[in-house]
């Protein structure tokens, strides 16, 4: 009496799994009929998220980030710099992000993969145009010296919304970041003077302890797929490669427009879809608000 | 309320359009699109045989080479290829030519700001004068926005640094059928209105986007009439000249 059972649900899985695997448009666009997708999740939600701050403890500041299995790592060092003429008074951020073999079956090892500076440029124009920090709290003496701040921005599982994992590991970093103490010495120059070193602290520090950045209004995204009638949120690798049109609306947590980027794409963006991203992002900011307060929260009490 | 701009054009006023087609002879489709100073030379080559490890040899794929005016290429430009491929995929029809590649190479002659929307119809008037089949043309258009909210047409660079924010917007160009007016309609708007490409720069409230937007809409439907009667020119002249 149990064997034909077995059989029958065995049969009847593989029947499901060639079907997706052969047929994947429509194996999806059944799901989409029912508003809801193959993970189980409705068509606006995101997935799990999750942030951890200090994952390296040798960075100034780092953060690693789990949007569902999409893995994002980033950390930064701080390295005192000449500032460049035009902006004497004034730090760098310098970030990049990298794609190693192992976040992808895609992705080869030595030449860098395609999406990599695409996300890059992405990521600076994003932060440069939010005006999230003030590159004049990066300096330290005028025209002399002044911090430049790399971020490296690694990604270790590509399942999807890749840059919108990558923002905002990149945010949780910056507010994770504790910028040394550094001192003038005999010669004039600027060194970093350790904590340790009881000799060194003789001489004045040029600011006077470890302190964090202002962070004004921090921007946070939200990746979209629109198929035919459909807006899909946060989209995972398989729905990405089946459906191509993908929007990323990015907004700041005082409401302004930073990016929406639409790069080409069979679906055409109308009115309502864009409003209809813009509000599922306004939701998703909210979310990730909260969530980057309570990481924060709980590194204080540690 | 209304600014005036260093070289007397109103916001609503494009550069001065210049569009000239078969530039080239080894490729098979050329053009060369200035807007104002701003200039861009674009070339296809193809359908060759073939495709990339990476690409789908069932449909045919596109390769966008994008050439500074001096330099190396760097992370801009890599960005500014793979927008041009995805703008120029979900206009070509490419079912019909399976296995394929068709190589388009964008040189940048001169850069005045609104360099993207310049480049992309370049490569759209390139694409037409190869004779690669294309679902329809697409009209690239910049929008910037002031710090006091008031929105320009087609930014110069100068203009391009003052500004708070700017947008690169690319549309399907308005079409001409016999067809009832029904028929060219998705759900509540015209075809033309729906948004192709959308790339923005600067921070700006959504309401300043939704205005961008139809400033943009306005202004692509003169630069879809330009391309329309351009490339009529060139038809009639090659008649003419077979004749």
């Amino acid at each position: 009496m149990g064997l034909p059972n077995v059989s029958e649900d065995l049969s009847s899985e593989m029947e499901v799994d060639a079907f997706r695997r052969l047929f994947p448009l429509r194996y999806f666009e059944r799901h989409l009929a029912e508003s809801i997708r193959p993970d189980g999740r409705p068509l606006g939600k995101a997935r799990e998220t999750s942030i951890f701050l200090g994952a390296v403890a040798s960075a100034n500041g780092s953060a690693l980030v789990k949007i569902g299995s999409t893995t994002i790592l980033t950390a930064i060092k701080m390295e005192v710099m000449t500032p460049s003429l035009e902006s004497p008074d004034e730090g760098c951020l310098a970030i990049d992000f990298h794609m190693p073999p192992i976040c992808s079956p895609i992705v080869r090892p030595g030449r860098p993969a395609e999406a990599s500076p695409v996300v890059s440029k992405q990521l600076s124009d994003t932060i440069s145009s939010s005006k999230m920090i003030d590159l004049k709290e990066l300096s330290l003496v005028s025209g002399k010296a002044a911090w430049m701040a790399y971020l490296d921005i690694y990604c270790l599982d590509a399942d999807g919304a890749l840059f919108d994992a990558a923002l905002l590991s990149a945010v949780a970093s910056l507010s994770h970041l504790q910028i040394p103490v550094v001192a003038m010495n005999d010669d004039g120059k600027i060194v970093l003077v350790s904590e340790e070193d009881g000799q060194k602290r003789e001489q004045e520090p040029v600011n006077k302890e470890k302190r964090k950045l202002t962070l004004r209004s921090i921007p946070f995204s939200l990746t979209c797929i629109l198929h035919k009638n459909y807006i899909l949120a946060d989209p995972t690798a398989e729905e990405e490669s089946i459906m191509e049109t993908h929007v990323t609306v990015v907004l700041d947590t005082s409401g302004q427009l930073i990016s929406l980027y639409k790069p080409g794409g069979p679906v055409l963006a109308y009115t309502s879809a864009i409003q209809d991203c813009a509000a599922l992002t306004r939701q998703r900011v909210k979310e990730l608000k909260s969530f980057l307060d309570k990481a924060n929260s709980a590194m204080e009490v540690e | 309320m209304e600014t005036d701009r260093p070289d007397g054009r109103t916001p609503n006023q494009l550069r001065p359009l210049v569009c000239s087609c078969s530039i080239l002879h080894r490729s098979h489709g050329s053009a060369s699109w200035a807007q104002g100073e701003t200039k861009v030379l674009a070339a296809v080559y193809g359908p060759k045989a073939g495709t990339k490890k990476s690409e789908n040899p069932e449909k045919a794929s596109i390769e966008v080479i994008w050439k500074p005016k001096t330099g190396q290429i760097g992370k801009v430009e890599k960005e500014y290829e793979m927008i041009l491929k995805r703008t120029l995929e979900s206009i070509c029809i490419r079912t019909i030519y399976p296995n394929t590649t068709t190589s388009v190479i964008v040189q940048v002659v001169h850069d005045d700001g609104a360099l993207l929307p310049c480049a992309i119809n370049a490569a759209c008037a390139a694409l037409v004068d190869a004779g690669i089949p294309l679902k329809h043309l697409a009209v690239a258009i910049c929008c910037s926005v002031t710090d006091s909210g008031c929105i320009i047409l087609d930014p110069t660079k100068d203009e391009e640094e003052k500004m708070k924010a700017f947008i690169n917007l690319v549309f399907p160009n308005t079409i001409v059928s016999v067809l009832p007016e029904g028929s060219l309609q998705a759900g509540s708007e015209p075809m033309a209105h729906g948004i192709m490409t959308s790339i923005t720069q600067g921070a700006m409230s959504v309401d300043d986007y939704l205005h961008c937007l139809e400033r943009g809409r306005a202004a692509s439907a003169r630069l879809s009439e330009f391309v329309r009667k351009n490339i009529e020119l060139k038809s009639t002249s090659e008649a003419s000249k077979a004749g």
